[in-house]
């Protein structure tokens, strides 16, 4: 099962004729085969591709057509502008509760999502298959003596120690950017007034914004960065070079995304939606599941600490227009302090 | 005597009534449980509704000349705590929208700092919407803040289903707990009647004493109507009664009187024909006082049935008595009688009525056996009691009439030329069924007649 076109799509997909703006685009299975699944996801096809193949292998007849795109830009292609797809998969929480909330998805039930834990399932119409923690991404070898930093304090203190080490080449998410980073953000400030003091130092020392997880990654990778914050553990977890990070999951408190599946509801073959969330959710929860992200980012290790963001309408506060321009404001006049 | 038609039933009548009555005012707990439980489901809903919609309301500012909310994360959050929700809002300043839903309708009707509700479809769903305002002052002068708030109502629903449930189980519970009730109160309340009609129906054929146990207040006049009707029925029977004994003791004297001028009479009569039409009159004359007797003896017997005294009485006494009693008449027809058994046994009741019992039956027996016969009465002990037994070697009770003999002036087929009124085994019969005991009769396998009497050991 090898055997998939691979195609990117760069600027505009052909065939959409209004404007969201797609990353990437990739096709999975026997093409013409009759029956086409679409996806639209914020995942990497790396990060999501094992799902897809197994899937595949129970299906063989199915053709999936997988395009990436950033929350925003499926917030607009689903909300606003009614592009039909089978299957929306999205780190971004509070956006997915949104088009839940207002009516753009279908309910699904099934014995899968009936045994879910209460946590990983929303008025039948979002499921979670994955909790992600947001960690602190160290690279071990431009870390050098400094003891790693095990909580936000202990951070805050080894940043203060040592500023001109540490400036410049600290990185968080642009929060302005990235609907996650926007999340993880929100959900800091929720938990702890530690975010705002943390994100006062990042200003002072000059942090560097980034949009994604894999940049910040790759810029502590490449030694641009010594300390990436809010990063995507499960990212980090996944690549081949994982040894050369620390990867640590604050003690204090650990955020916890869930990427959720939720079908349209517009979906063109929505039964094929409700098979593939079966197997998403089959894969993903229970003793024998194989989850995407990498096993040895174990979450049990700071089960006290896990803040796992609860799906619900309260994630549509922070969405809010009028909540949303105050706390960037205030966020931009922390961070940005020159 | 003829069954009377039963029509309807009483007791069926009050349970059915009793099952409807139940059955409406489980409907109505079923009905009025539910729209309790729905009102009250309204009000916990309206009220999170408005506690939500006042939050956001409360975190309003007004600074530098603009509005700032600062939406509470509960505000929303909350309204899906228990299950999952949909949930929109919309913050107006007078009628410019600021944040929210803009198309989500408002509650009407608001004055004051009151919530209002309304029931509302929104984005293809049934909600439930709280408004509440506020007065603020802004550059341009006064004016409302309006937040609304509304919220799907799965949870709700799910709410009421179960409630509608519940309700629905207790309406039945109240019912089949009345189904219980209704048949221990058909049941209670038709006891005094069955009691009344156990007690009549176990007297014996002359108790036609009153009523006198207590009954409820709505039987007294059925029972009163019965005392009355049994006290006339008493009356009426103790008159004719009465009136027989009367009669015949009236007609014994002047028989008397007549038979003895009839045998002078007789005694001058020269006349073959006159002598044997006199001979004729005085044996009519003698079965009609034989009558009036024995008519007598039935009042008697019925007077002292009614007030039956309890004596000891020697059966091996009795017997012997009444043997040398007629001893002169069985003497006179050349009839062997004797009285057999040396064991005597003793048994409770009226020495009168068994004498003349006894005395009725050798009567009898005397009257149909021929000159030279004889006749036994055998005195006899059994493990449940005693018998007296009286056989004769004369022609025994005609086949096929023993059953009647018994009955008031049945006289046997072979009876036209004897002297009797038909009383005499009717007393008998009484008598020993008032000691508790039985008359058996039956013809012997060698001949003649045997009526055995049987009394139960007192």
């Amino acid at each position: 099962m090898r055997q998939f076109a691979l195609s990117f799509v760069l600027i505009f997909a052909a065939g959409w004729a209004a404007a969201f703006e797609i990353e990437n685009r990739a096709q999975f299975g026997a093409s013409g085969s009759g029956q086409v699944l679409r996806i639209i996801s914020t995942a990497d096809i790396g990060f999501f591709e094992p799902m897809i193949i197994s899937f595949l292998a129970e299906n063989p007849d199915t053709e999936i057509d997988y395009v990436v795109a950033s929350s925003t830009e499926m917030m607009r292609a689903i909300h606003d502008e009614g592009h039909a797809f089978d299957l929306a998969i999205s780190s971004a929480m509070d956006l997915q509760t949104k088009l839940a909330n207002d009516g753009k998805a279908q309910r699904y039930t099934s014995a899968a999502t009936q045994s879910l834990p209460d946590w990983a399932i929303w008025n039948d119409m979002l499921f979670a298959f994955t909790q992600e923690p947001a960690a602190i991404v160290v690279s071990k070898h431009a870390f050098g003596d400094l003891p790693l930093p095990r909580d936000r304090h202990e951070l805050i203190n080894l940043l203060r120690q040592h500023p001109d080490r540490f400036r410049g080449r600290v990185g968080t998410y642009d929060v302005r950017q990235s609907g996650l980073g926007y999340l993880f953000a929100t959900q800091d400030t929720r938990a702890s007034e530690t975010y705002w003091r943390l994100t006062e130092v990042f200003g002072a020392l000059e942090a560097k914004l980034y949009c994604c997880s894999s940049d910040m990654i790759e810029a502590v990778k490449t030694g641009e960065l010594l300390i990436a914050y809010n990063v995507l553990g499960s990212y980090a977890m996944n690549r081949e070079d994982r040894s050369d990070f620390a990867i640590i999951l604050p003690s204090d408190f650990t955020t916890v995304m869930l990427r959720t599946a939720m079908i349209p509801y517009n979906a063109p073959s929505p039964v094929l939606s409700g098979a593939f969330v079966d197997h998403l959710l089959r894969r993903s929860h229970g003793p024998e599941a194989q989850p995407l992200s990498h096993p040895d980012l174990d979450l049990s290790r700071v089960e006290a600490a896990l803040n796992r963001i609860r799906i619900g309408p309260g994630l549509l506060v922070f969405l809010d227009q009028l909540k949303k321009r105050a706390f960037l404001s205030e966020w931009e006049s922390a961070i940005l302090q020159n | 005597m003829s069954k009377p038609t039963a029509h309807g039933s009483i007791r069926r009548r009050l349970l059915l009534s009793l099952l409807a009555s139940a059955a409406v005012l489980a409907l109505v707990v079923y009905f009025v449980v539910q729209s309790v439980a729905r009102q009250v489901a309204q009000e916990s809903q309206d009220n999170v509704l408005a506690a939500s919609a006042l939050s956001i309301l409360d975190s309003a500012r007004f600074f530098d000349g603009e509005i700032s909310v600062d939406l509470p994360y509960s505000a929303l959050s909350m309204l899906d705590s228990i299950s999952d929700e949909r949930v929109f809002y919309a913050i107006r300043l007078e009628n410019e929208f600021l944040t929210g839903y803009v198309e989500l309708p408002e509650a009407n009707g608001l004055s004051g700092s009151v919530p209002a509700f309304r029931s509302a479809v929104f984005l293809g769903e049934e909600v439930r919407v709280a408004s509440v305002r506020r007065r603020v002052s802004t550059d341009i002068g006064q004016s409302f803040l309006q937040v609304s708030v509304a919220q799907t109502l799965s949870g709700q629903k799910q709410e009421l289903a179960s409630i509608s449930r519940r309700s629905m189980a207790i309406g039945a519970g109240f019912f089949l707990v009345s189904v219980l009730l209704a048949a221990l109160i058909a049941q209670s309340t038709i006891r005094p009647l069955d009691r009344l009609t156990a007690s009549v129906s176990r007297r014996g054929p002359k108790d036609l004493r009153p009523v006198a146990a207590p009954v409820p207040s709505e039987m007294v006049p059925l029972v009163a109507s019965l005392n009355s009707f049994m006290r006339r029925l008493q009356l009426s029977l103790m008159r004719s009664e009465d009136f027989i004994a009367e009669a015949a003791h009236r007609v014994r004297t002047p028989l008397a009187i007549v038979r003895t001028k009839a045998e002078i009479v007789q005694r001058n009569a020269d006349n073959p024909e006159t002598h044997a039409a006199l001979r004729e009159m005085i044996h009519a004359i003698d079965d009609s006082s034989r009558t009036a007797g024995q008519l007598l003896d039935h009042a008697m017997v019925t007077f002292r049935l009614d007030h039956l005294s309890q004596d000891k009485i020697s059966l091996r006494r009795l017997t012997r008595d009444a043997v040398d009693h007629l001893h002169p008449i069985s003497e006179l027809k050349d009839i062997e009688m004797e009285a057999v058994g040396t064991d005597d046994l003793i048994i409770q009741g009226d020495q009168i009525l068994m004498q003349n019992a006894l005395h009725n039956l050798l009567d009898n027996a005397l009257k149909y056996t021929p000159s030279g016969a004889r006749i036994v009465v055998t005195l006899l002990r059994h493990d449940d009691g005693a018998e007296i037994r009286i056989t004769d070697t004369g022609p025994g009770f005609p086949d096929g009439e023993m059953d009647h003999l018994t009955d008031r002036f049945a006289r046997g087929a072979n009876a036209e030329n004897v002297v009797g009124s038909g009383l005499g085994l009717t007393i008998v019969k009484e008598v020993v069924e008032a000691h508790g005991g039985q008359m058996h009769i039956t013809n012997n396998a060698g001949g003649g007649a045997c009526v055995s009497l049987h009394f139960p050991s007192s």
